[in-house]
């Protein structure tokens, strides 16, 4: 039986960094799953990070909801495939954010899509769950993925992404 | 180390099609992962819905769904419905479409279904299903809502995942 489920890389953060990066990201998968944790050094509770397909810069569409102790919302973006949730420098000490993003049909000449999941924690209020959908239209396989901050804060060291592909036979 | 996730069958669709049936699921798994990358012929946003076991008149399906639009948050839920909800679909380009069934061979309980249903241009949902009935779930008929087809290209994958 075909082993489907393959660790492709991880990058661990040995310091503080200012992005979590998959470069040469082989074609021979049919899709991409990520793992990530993650804290940022940006000063509140919780900060918002964002994937990259191969450094392009426009062609992006996403929906988040999100909810994060007493409200629920959704926000949009054309900036990036998807956004998701890291745990800020005020949130509990040691406390990471863990994300799931998916990318089906990573070498497809269709646009990409991805489905990602995020939860932060925190020992207070205002501790996020959100859900995203992300959309981008470039044809091309993707063979590079890149995870930076929105606020401009740096992942702390111990963040780690791990980088899965996925065999449909 | 012991391999857990296995692919079970797939499917691209080389013309539009109405459905698409994976059948004689083997028993051997705990619990079924569905990956559809679907696309639509026509018209926009409807469901997708997955009947077990072919099981189209039953009414046996409910669930609740958390969702947003990019602008604002919502909720719902429906009861006594004949399908499970496993994604949502419109014209553009096709979105990522995730539903695990857990203890789907268990035939003990109630079928627990958990999905992620991305259309990147309009929404994102996480739903929760319940499919009343205790058979082991031995094939999957997946059909768009309103009886659309699904568009030539449009791809679907079963894993099983083992426990042990």
């Amino acid at each position: 039986m075909a082993n489907t489920y393959t660790a492709i890389a991880t990058v661990t953060a040995t310091t503080s960094v200012a992005s979590l990066a998959f470069t040469s990201i082989p074609a021979t998968y049919t899709d991409l799953l990520l793992k990530i944790s993650t804290r940022s050094t940006y000063s509140a509770n919780f900060s918002r990070a964002r994937l990259q397909i191969n450094s392009l810069t426009t062609g992006y569409n996403n929906r988040l909801v999100y909810g994060q102790g007493t409200t629920t919302s959704s926000a949009s973006s054309t900036d990036y495939i998807t956004f998701f949730y890291s745990t800020g420098s005020t949130a509990t000490a040691s406390t990471f954010a863990n994300t799931e993003i998916y990318l089906p049909n990573y070498t497809s000449a269709n646009a990409k899509s991805a489905s990602s999941d995020s939860v932060t924690e925190n020992n207070a209020t205002e501790a996020f769950l959100a859900l995203a959908a992300g959309l981008q239209t470039s044809t091309a396989a993707i063979s590079s993925l890149t995870i930076t901050d929105a606020n401009a804060g740096d992942f702390v060291q111990y963040s780690t992404a791990t980088l899965y592909g996925i065999k449909n036979s | 180390m012991p391999i857990t996730y296995e692919p079970i069958a797939t499917t691209t669709l080389g013309s539009n099609t109405a459905s698409v049936t994976f059948s004689t699921i083997p028993g051997t798994y705990t619990d079924l992962v569905l990956v559809s990358f679907p696309k639509r012929t026509n018209q926009s946003d409807a469901a997708i819905f997955a009947y077990p076991n072919s099981d189209t008149t039953g009414n046996l399906a409910s669930n609740t769904a958390v969702y947003g639009d990019g602008t604002s948050a919502s909720s719902n839920q429906r009861s006594n419905s004949n399908g499970v909800r496993i994604g949502v679909i419109g014209l553009g380009e096709a979105g990522t479409q995730i539903a695990q069934f857990m203890n789907y061979a268990n035939t003990n309980v109630f079928k627990t279904v958990l999905s992620r249903e991305n259309r990147a241009e309009e929404y994102t949902f996480g739903v929760v299903n319940l499919w009343r009935n205790t058979n082991a779930i031995t094939s999957l008929l997946i059909q768009v809502s309103n009886a659309s087809d699904f568009a030539s290209g449009s791809t679907f994958t079963l894993y099983g995942i083992k426990a042990a």
